[in-house]
């Protein structure tokens, strides 16, 4: 219950924010068109690059623009503000809570992604079915797939900003490896070009590491590529990461209080 | 001049102070330069899948790519702070600089002057100068490449000056400005023939980020134009570099007139 309160907390947070989401959205847009259009010049010259049709490029574009706030591709959201109070000494505070550090940040990061999937999620993707006429799930399945990849996904990053910010328990200062971390989310995520296309051992690579699972992952099952126990593994290959990594920050949390004099105390 | 000695000497100033930190200075330019060096990657990546790009082979859109980058990181080094003008306005930092004997928009653009584009700027030149191997050069066209960079510098100082300005009157809307900025930026990286016209024109007359490279490197390339454009607008990226500044400079002083302290 203590998580709900959280997450709503942050949903409400965030909402208030008007202006900022329109900006947003707007901006979003801008780009989803700039990318549909290079995708279409692409898949002109080669009609099933990577296996996609330009229906599925298209698709891919304006939900990777409706995922990359909710997935905060850049970094950002709840594990700013940790990395803000080790920073500033106030995590001293969060430590002695009589609940877990990890799961509040990740209930309140969730709260977040709840309020900009429902913005900056939704308002693009509708956006680009208008424009575009960008592909719908198949099926009622696929949907609630696509529904539970989403939350896996943010789960995912939200292990992976969590380890970022925790730098600066040693670092003081985050902000240089968020740049690093965000350089490689972006090109391994599939923000940048789908991961399908990406050739040889880089695509192997590719879409075994954790980032696979921000976007890749999940416009995949949007799109219908998997199916039956394909699915459920695409599923399982998120649910892997998000154990394993949510696993170091409980490992890198207890490293930290162990050994780290928190500033100011 | 002198408010260009100004502002060398407050920016050396900012470099002095961004040293003291040598770990978190090399991590970030060299992050940039990832986020940049990527960038380009995905490029080459699209191309493992085609022979040309709406008609564009893999060496010209590195040549429109490297010209635009170039002017971006230039352009961005030059501006620092201007980005976070809504930050100065809330925190009460614009008024001291309004007490000091050195023009606002001089100070602002000195402000945290930092070398984090260092890694752009490196990987900007160097696909360039791959690029640039493949162009039959005249001494005219040399002129035009210069005269690219400059001006391409120039747009991008405009848009980011001009629609920073957007934060004199909301601090909350400022991703709005990331739209043309970015936005901009990102669109000069292809080759303009993957859009229609329509898009063209905008990008010329409103945005004007296609004199950034677009209409420079057809002249480079010695390439008809698929829109069929007047073949002056080759040659047009000074005068597009000069109204555009002018616009950003007017839309500048017409904020600074609006702006109101918060008064705390």
């Amino acid at each position: 219950m203590l998580h709900v309160a959280v997450a709503s907390r942050a949903f409400r947070r965030y909402s208030t924010y008007r202006a900022a989401t329109v900006a947003g959205i707007f901006t979003n847009s801008v780009f989803g068109v700039i990318y549909s259009y290079a995708y279409l010049a692409l898949w002109r010259a080669n009609p099933s690059a990577g296996g996609y049709d330009s229906q599925d490029a298209v698709t891919y574009v304006w939900l990777g623009q409706a995922l990359l706030m909710t997935i905060a591709l850049w970094g950002g959201g709840a594990t700013d503000d940790l990395a803000e109070r080790i920073r500033t000494g106030d995590v001293a505070i969060d430590l002695y809570r009589p609940v877990g550090l990890v799961g509040w940040y990740l209930a309140s990061d969730l709260g977040r992604a709840a309020y900009h999937l429902l913005t900056r999620g939704l308002a693009p993707t509708l956006i680009g079915l208008i424009a575009f006429r960008i592909a719908l799930p198949s099926s009622p399945v696929t949907a609630l797939a696509f529904g539970v990849s989403v939350v896996l996904a943010v789960v995912v990053s939200f292990a992976i900003r969590f380890l970022v910010a925790s730098t600066a328990f040693w670092l003081l200062d985050q902000s240089g490896v968020k740049v690093m971390s965000g350089a490689f989310a972006i090109f391994f995520s599939g923000m940048m070009l789908p991961l399908v296309l990406f050739p040889g051992w880089l695509g192997t690579l590719a879409l075994g590491l954790p980032w696979a699972s921000y976007v890749q992952v999940p416009a995949d099952i949007w799109l219908g590529r998997h199916s039956g126990a394909d699915l459920a593994s695409a599923l399982a290959f998120q649910v892997l990461w998000a154990v394993v990594l949510l696993a170091a920050c409980h490992g890198v949390l207890r490293l930290a209080t162990r050994k780290v004099v928190v500033q100011g105390g | 001049m002198r408010h260009l000695r100004t502002y060398v000497q407050i920016a050396w100033l900012w470099i002095r102070a961004a040293w003291q930190y040598p770990a978190s200075f090399v991590l970030l330019a060299v992050g940039n330069g990832l986020v940049t060096g990527l960038d380009f990657v995905g490029l080459w990546i699209m191309f493992a899948h085609l022979r040309d790009l709406a008609g564009f082979a893999l060496h010209e859109v590195a040549l429109l790519y490297g010209s635009a980058s170039l002017a971006l990181a230039l352009a961005d080094t030059a501006i620092s702070s201007v980005e976070r003008i809504g930050t100065y306005i809330r925190t009460g930092r614009l008024d001291q600089m309004m007490t000091k004997p050195v023009p606002l928009l001089v100070q602002v653009c000195a402000d945290q002057f930092s070398l984090r584009r260092l890694g752009r700027l490196t990987q900007a030149g160097v696909v360039l100068a791959w690029a640039g191997t493949y162009v039959e050069w005249t001494p005219l066209r040399a002129l035009v490449a210069v005269s690219m960079i400059a001006s391409g510098t120039l747009v991008f100082f405009g848009l980011f000056v001009g629609f920073s300005c957007v934060q004199f009157w909301t601090t909350d809307a400022t991703e709005f400005a990331n739209a043309f900025t970015y936005g901009g930026a990102t669109v000069t990286q292809y080759p303009l023939s993957i859009f229609p016209r329509e898009v063209l024109v905008g990008l010329t007359f409103v945005v004007p980020v296609a004199f950034v490279n677009w209409y420079p490197c057809l002249y480079l390339l010695g390439r008809t134009d698929p829109f069929g454009t007047p073949d002056a607008f080759r040659f047009a990226s000074p005068l597009a570099a000069l109204v555009t500044v002018g616009a950003a400079l007017l839309v500048w002083r017409t904020g600074v007139r609006h702006y109101t302290s918060t008064g705390s």
